[in-house]
């Protein structure tokens, strides 16, 4: 299947438009108007190859060729916005519990996400980023196998969740507490579970891209039959990390899928400001990199495409670039009011018209997987699950004062037990300047 | 500072040494070298054979090491570094790189978090400006920002600061801006022996360590130890070294600069003017205080010598930190920043000479240092 993919992807990578002032000639009749065509000179395999070794597939040629573009790379879909199969051919070979369960997540993350961003409109958390309108995603994790690395952005939550992240976990995080994997050093959302072989989140953009084919390229080595799944957004693609990663992903045939979610928005810079071109796929064809287009919002398009992708990762040794396109219907994060750059028409459009948790409940539904009833009971049950888990984390004790310390280094180097018994001086000769009632005992 | 600068120009006039530095400052320093320090088992070695023991050693030890870098495989490393290690380790273990630093920093350390410890070479670290970001955002903070899941044992070197005739952009010294960042470990080699149980302690170490070499050192010999010459020799990271003992003054220095330390402490005890201790830093980060805590409440005088810039350096932090320490009260005469001038370095000839400390100029200072008394 990846092979036909592929082929098509590489089939299409051919001029769709030459300057008409120079009239270019080549092979690809399809590509070309009438009057061009007849211009063309001999096929491809009448002229001689050249020998220069920075690029030893191209022909010499008597025509200047000056390209812009190539042909757009299609969108795969398997089932339409209400859910339905387009081809029998791409019927999901999947258990009843295993789409069940990927529909539970996006309505668990979706639940997790209002109630948190709530949270953060109360002041009662600093920072919050939903996944609204992007939870297809999930898909991806589910294609994978559990002991596959995964390096996020910030906005994949849904994939941790997938793999068993519980909601106390979650909710530990954002609220920094005791409980908390990351000792309570960094912002929400910034997830990361050694157990379920999710990379810790690093804020600044497109850091984890480089990073992702360095884990793969340790896979590689170890011999494991795993594969690096690295997420990011279409604005991180501007960032030089990203070219330089796939760059260096693609010399040193790193088992790394690379999956953009082109989600229209890098806060409130529209995608078509932030690049130019045939969108983030475009890139890794010139990377000399399987690509993939894939609708973002298609739970099952993305199960297939990552299925597929994950094996050429896997067998091949060889990385790949998915650009699942989608929406952002919720804003960037907390810190950001949409409105102010996009009407709320638009987004209430999309969230009616291009709804992935909508087409896969009607995909459910279709199957006899699923009905209102369950739906309701579902969502009831979620939503005490999630507030209980959310009460719990708030209450919480804060990381004892030793923890601002650990970590730094395996061990603390003297500066760091000086600063450190500096502090604990001051906490205890001040008290009424440093209440600790609410920090958690030294271990 | 100002002061210092103006004798450096006044007493820098291109000599013999440093013409011949000049047109080739790997054999001046080599003379410069052998002419100073001789080996007691008659072993010497120089810098660049000794980090390419000290990587031969660690790579054969644990084949979770592998070096990566631009042009360290076929090539041998721009400075041939890493002679030989493609042969001897094939090209999974010394990989060549595509010219991107901020690429292969970034793969060397998701490798290492995925339990591999790289050793990533950059051609010089003025290069690495353009990985910094995976230096000190990623590879520093990750095992801090991961509640202590995820470790990241990597080995970041390369040549650091001036190197001769080779303009602003490839002459500076990173080491206060590393050394200033915690999670990371920072060390400077001088010599040999330096070289190669620092670099040997930084691929061990379980945390990210920056390995700052000296172009202009690679090619000077210098004497072995028996120990120096083992497979288990590690120079413990944190810790400096008293290259020379002496009572009236102490002189802090790390990397190219120790060795004019030496020199000048060398002329003036013959001189009979002073017996000069000259503490050698190896480490930026952890920085061992208290050694020269130890040494100035001894000779109650101080001088910093460092090829970097002084606003914000490594003489800097020493002043600050002897000040808040008991050492303060021992001092008899105020502590004395000798640095490369703050500019960015020049190319021409006469004037990148004047834009660097050496010997005279050390010298003149403790000189200067020696004359003048707190209060007096």
């Amino acid at each position: 299947m990846y092979a036909r993919i592929t082929a098509r992807a590489l089939a299409r990578a051919v001029p769709s438009k030459a300057v008409k002032a120079t009239p270019a000639l080549t092979t690809s009749a399809k590509a070309f108007s009438t009057s061009m065509l007849s211009m063309n000179t001999a096929p491809k395999k009448d002229r001689v190859k050249v020998n220069f070794p920075g690029a030893l597939d191209s022909h010499f040629s008597q025509v200047l060729e000056i390209r812009e573009k190539m042909e757009p790379i299609d969108t795969f879909r398997v089932m339409d916005t209400d859910g339905k199969l387009l081809d029998s051919s791409l019927e999901p070979d999947v258990t009843e519990d295993f789409a069940v369960k990927i529909y539970k997540d996006m309505l668990t993350l979706n639940a997790m996400d209002l109630i948190l961003y709530e949270a953060q409109r109360q002041g009662r958390i600093s920072f919050y980023m939903t996944n609204a309108g992007e939870e297809a995603y999930i898909g991806s994790a589910a294609a994978l196998d559990p002991e596959d690395e995964i390096f996020g952005q910030y906005r994949e939550a849904g994939t941790l969740l997938y793999r068993g992240f519980t909601l106390d976990q979650f909710m530990n995080q954002c609220y920094s507490n005791e409980l908390d994997l990351g000792k309570g050093r960094q912002m929400p959302v910034h997830f990361g579970s050694k157990a379920l072989h999710f990379q810790t989140i690093s804020s600044p953009l497109a850091t984890q891209l480089p990073q992702a084919a360095g884990a793969a390229y340790a896979i590689k080595r170890s011999g494991r039959k795993n594969c690096v799944m690295c997420y990011f957004g279409e604005g991180a693609a501007s960032e030089g990390d990203f070219h330089a990663a796939l760059n260096i992903a693609s010399t040193t045939s790193a088992p790394v899928i690379f999956f953009c979610r082109n989600n229209g928005f890098a806060i409130s810079t529209p995608a078509n400001e932030q690049y130019k071109g045939d969108g983030i796929a475009s890139r890794g064809v010139g990377y000399g990199m399987h690509t993939i287009r894939v609708d973002g919002n298609d739970v099952w398009a993305v199960y297939k495409a990552t299925q597929e992708a994950r094996k050429i990762a896997v067998e091949l040794n060889r990385p790949v670039l998915i650009e699942a396109m989608t929406y952002r219907v919720g804003h960037h994060s907390t810190s950001d009011d949409s409105s102010a750059y996009r009407s709320k028409k638009e987004v209430e459009d999309w969230k009616r018209n291009d709804n992935p948790i909508v087409r896969m409940r009607k995909w459910l539904e279709n199957k006899g997987w699923w009905d209102e009833a369950k739906e309701t009971s579902h969502k009831s049950q979620q939503r005490t699950a999630v507030l209980k888990s959310f009460a719990a984390a708030e209450k919480r004790k804060k990381p004892a004062v030793s923890e601002m310390f650990n970590d730094v280094y395996d061990k603390l180097t003297p500066n760091l037990i000086e600063q450190k018994r500096e502090l604990e001086e001051l906490i205890k000769k001040y008290p009424e300047h440093y209440d600790t009632s609410n920090y958690a005992k030294e271990k | 500072m100002s002061n210092i600068l103006k004798k450096a120009a006044v007493v820098s006039i291109p000599t013999v040494r440093q013409a011949l530095l000049r047109s080739n400052p790997l054999l001046a320093n080599a003379l410069l070298a052998k002419r100073s320090y001789n080996s007691k088992n008659g072993v010497e070695m120089t810098v660049r054979e000794a980090l390419n023991s000290a990587l031969e050693e660690e790579m054969r030890a644990d084949d979770k090491v592998y070096l990566m870098g631009e042009e360290v495989g076929l090539y041998n490393g721009a400075y041939k570094v890493s002679k030989g290690l493609l042969d001897k380790f094939g090209p999974s273990r010394v990989i060549d790189t595509p010219i991107t630093e901020s690429g292969f920093t970034g793969l060397a350390v998701g490798s290492a978090f995925a339990g591999l410890k790289p050793v990533c070479e950059f051609m010089t670290w003025n290069f690495a400006m353009q990985a910094i970001d995976q230096i000190v955002n990623s590879a520093a903070k990750t095992h801090y920002m991961s509640g202590g899941n995820v470790n990241c044992p990597i080995t970041f070197r390369g040549p650091n600061g001036a190197a001769a005739g080779v303009g602003a952009q490839h002459s500076q010294c990173f080491a206060a801006w590393y050394g200033s960042v915690p999670g990371l470990k920072v060390v400077s080699p001088w010599n040999s022996e330096d070289a190669k149980g620092l670099l040997k302690a930084a691929i061990r170490d379980p945390n990210p360590v920056v390995v700052l070499e000296n172009e202009l050192m690679y090619g000077v010999s210098f004497p072995m130890s028996e120990a120096a010459l083992s497979n288990d020799f590690v120079i413990e990271i944190g810790k400096a070294k008293v290259e020379r003992e002496g009572t009236d003054i102490t002189i802090v220095s790390h990397s190219r600069a120790v060795g004019f330390a030496m020199a000048a402490a060398e002329l003036l005890e013959k001189e009979g003017v002073a017996k000069v201790e000259v503490i050698n830093l190896r480490s930026i980060r952890p920085l061992d205080i208290d050694t020269i805590i130890k040494s100035v409440k001894k000779t109650n005088r101080l001088i910093t010598v460092e090829g970097g810039w002084p606003q914000h350096g490594v003489g800097s932090e020493i002043c600050a930190q002897i000040m808040e320490s008991e050492a303060f009260d021992y001092l008899d005469a105020p502590v004395v920043r000798v640095t490369g001038a703050d500019v960015p370095t020049p190319y021409a000839q006469n004037l990148e000479t004047l834009a660097f400390p050496d010997t005279e100029v050390i010298a003149r200072v403790i000189k200067r240092t020696l004359a003048k008394k707190i209060g007096a």
